[in-house]
């Protein structure tokens, strides 16, 4: 699916007159129009399905926005300011250039502006997600490469069995089981929460990035507290990074072994080392990017779940309690911004992909 | 008799499209037997579904029936996987937490593949604009991220177990009408499907009587595979409170009520957490065979 390039900038680059094709410039930049437009069709499609599930799907979109506990006023002053008497389209065309310039409404629960409430939380997710995706990386592609030179042997089955478990075990689970084993059991890793309680609040906050914010106050001992907190919330996001990227890269390495030319360097006597790393690993290196992408947009969305098991601060946990609250504005918020990065993302992925593809370009 | 029968399924030429399905079926039921996680797989399926049926034989206990002064206790004789807080055995209601299970994975796969199914081939058959509309819509929901869609949509849809199917599905169908749509465009221009047009047929009766029915193994493929998604999403809502409500044996439901004995009374939150890994690796187990026999040239990327 990731590989599929848009039908729509397809569409796009299919219509312009043939003439501008030769010249190599103007292709780049018809190419690179139509990708922009696609992405703000994509933005304009998540902006389209939050309005739609907070304007028409609810039976009373005020309550849902205000709670059913406002009073008379408060109720009639969020109607209004909803513009709810006038038509969708109008609404919707409100509701764009609301979020366009950041406003996201206010929050039942935290009484605060949600863009303000997002912007707080959002560095301790990416703090936990960037953590996983690099453990993911460092285990999952040394891990595939592996197996596939070794295909059928009992290390590959295990890898294997690893890859699927990926699919199948629910991660708020494996984060509890976790937190069983190695916090309250074996004390390896700290417990939830970002910090000890004591730390907490002691470094002012610069990038929001715990790792970053304690180094640049010089505070080691809270620098280390973090990661001995992050450590376990981390690992079971890596782990589900590195099942999907363990057995994506298998099935490339797989593909490439299986090339002629691999078997014309082995011939000529080349080390296995070699075949491996030089030759068949390197044409791999562009799809490769495009998995490790979607994974590490796969990993915000999973935080959702992970963060809760961790009272973890982040743009997850605030998802979960905002819906509990029914608390619509923070949920819409939350999904937009999560929507939004994993979008951008996976859209950047599939811009390296065309640049560093000969083939794709 | 059993050769006859064996001749009769494996016939190169057969004479009846019953003989022909079942030739069909014969094959791929052997062609699976010989892959061993696929059996394996076919197995783990084969026994929810029973546990499913047969859940009042099974369970030891009532699932809901309460008695306090049986509670927390650890795996023993009398409870295989010990009781919750409330005193109710766990066994019984992972037993029949089975029946939940199966009844959204199965509501999920009525109501999103033949919805992805006719878009994808719908778009694919008639190309131009319908396709370029049909596509676009379906571009933006595969781009979003489907946890946090599902999440958002219960929401306002409100908690439950009815919301969450329909949740899971409007996430679901995308896949599906790409799938369609690939396939549909392989054979649109085929001398087949030309012949049933020259005959009058109806855009709709091509689609529904010769289009649809070619697009069905790939489909099967892609749904098994996406079952265990499709599982560990409701496990995922039931676990945040806005899937299946208590005091229903819902499996995520179940752990996150054993969320707060974690530390002391671990089986409370282990347990049903066994049970969706196994049914979940089912499904892939099974995905994986089948595409393998269904689907070779799609390999591993899904």
């Amino acid at each position: 699916m990731a590989f599929e390039p848009d039908t729509a900038s397809i569409a796009t680059a299919s219509g312009k007159p043939k003439a501008f094709g030769k010249n190599p410039g103007v292709r780049l930049l018809l190419g690179l129009a139509g990708f922009i437009v696609t992405v703000a069709f994509t933005f304009l499609g998540l902006l389209a399905i939050t309005f739609f599930i907070g304007r028409v799907v609810p039976i009373d979109p005020v309550l849902a926005v205000v709670g059913d506990r406002a009073p008379r006023a408060v109720y009639e002053a969020a109607r209004l300011q909803m513009g709810l008497d006038q038509p969708l389209v109008v609404q919707f065309f409100h509701y764009v250039a609301n979020v366009l310039t950041g406003d996201l409404g206010t929050s039942v629960s935290t009484g605060k502006l949600v863009a303000d409430d997002l912007k707080r939380v959002f560095p301790a997710t990416l703090e936990m997600a960037t953590l996983g995706i690099i453990i993911g990386v460092l285990l999952g592609v040394p891990m595939g490469v592996y197996a596939a030179s070794r295909q059928g042997s009992a290390v590959d089955q295990i890898i294997r069995v690893v890859g699927l478990l990926g699919y199948a075990i629910p991660a708020f689970w494996l984060g509890l089981v976790g937190l069983a084993l190695f916090y309250a059991r074996l004390k390896w890793v700290g417990g939830p929460g970002r910090l000890d309680i004591f730390y907490d609040g002691l470094v002012p906050p610069v990038t929001g990035l715990l790792l970053i914010d304690s180094l640049i106050a010089g505070e080691t001992e809270i620098f280390f507290n973090a990661i001995w907190h992050l450590a376990l919330p981390a690992s079971v996001l890596g782990f589900f990074s590195l099942a999907y990227i363990a057995r994506m890269t298998r099935s490339f390495m797989l593909d490439q072994l299986a090339q002629e030319y691999v078997t014309t360097a082995r011939v000529k006597g080349v080390s296995e080392r070699l075949v491996i790393w030089r030759h068949a690993f390197r044409p791999i290196l562009v799809p490769l990017i495009t998995v490790i992408g979607l994974s590490y947009a796969g990993l915000l969305e999973g935080s959702v779940m992970i963060e809760t098991i961790f009272s973890w601060p982040g743009i997850g946990n605030y998802l979960t309690t905002a819906l509990l609250n029914a608390d619509m504005n923070a949920v819409l918020g939350a999904t937009l911004v999560i929507g939004a990065v994993f979008i951008g993302i996976n859209k950047i992925s599939d811009v390296l992909y065309r640049v560093l593809d000969p083939r794709a370009r | 008799m059993t050769t006859t029968v064996r001749a009769w399924l494996i016939d190169d030429s057969p004479s009846s499209r019953l003989q022909a399905r079942l030739g069909r079926a014969w094959r791929i039921t052997g062609a699976l037997s010989r892959n061993p996680l696929a059996v394996v797989g076919a197995a783990i399926i084969l026994v929810l579904i029973l546990t499913a049926i047969f859940a009042p034989f099974i369970a030891t206990h009532g699932p809901l029936k309460q008695d306090l002064t049986q509670r927390l206790l650890a795996p023993g004789a009398a409870n295989w996987m010990g009781t919750d807080e409330l005193g109710r055995d766990i066994w019984s209601r992972v037993v029949y937490g089975a029946r939940i299970t199966l009844v959204i994975v199965a509501m999920v796969a009525i109501l999103a593949a033949p919805a992805g199914l006719i878009i994808g081939a719908v778009a694919g058959y008639f190309g131009g604009w319908t396709d370029r509309i049909l596509m676009g819509i379906t571009d933006v929901f595969l781009s979003m991220p489907k946890l946090i869609l599902a999440l958002a949509l219960v929401a306002a849809l409100g908690p439950g177990i009815e919301n969450a199917i329909i949740a899971i599905a409007i996430t679901s169908w995308p896949g599906y009408a790409r799938i369609a749509r690939a396939e549909t465009l392989t054979f649109k221009n085929s001398e087949f499907i030309a012949a049933i047009r020259l005959q009058g047929a109806s855009a709709m009766r091509v689609i529904l009587g010769h289009v649809l029915p070619l697009c069905t193994s790939s489909m099967i493929v892609r749904v098994t595979l996406d079952m265990a998604g499709i599982i560990l999403t409701a496990a995922g809502l039931g676990f945040i409170g806005l899937g299946a409500q208590p005091p229903l044996p819902e499996w995520g439901a179940m752990i996150a009520r054993g969320r707060s004995f974690i530390l002391d009374q671990w089986w409370v939150a282990t347990m049903p957490g066994f049970a969706i890994i196994i049914v979940s690796l089912g499904f892939c187990f099974l995905g994986d065979g089948l595409r393998d026999v269904l689907d070779p040239k799609s390999g591993e990327q899904h």
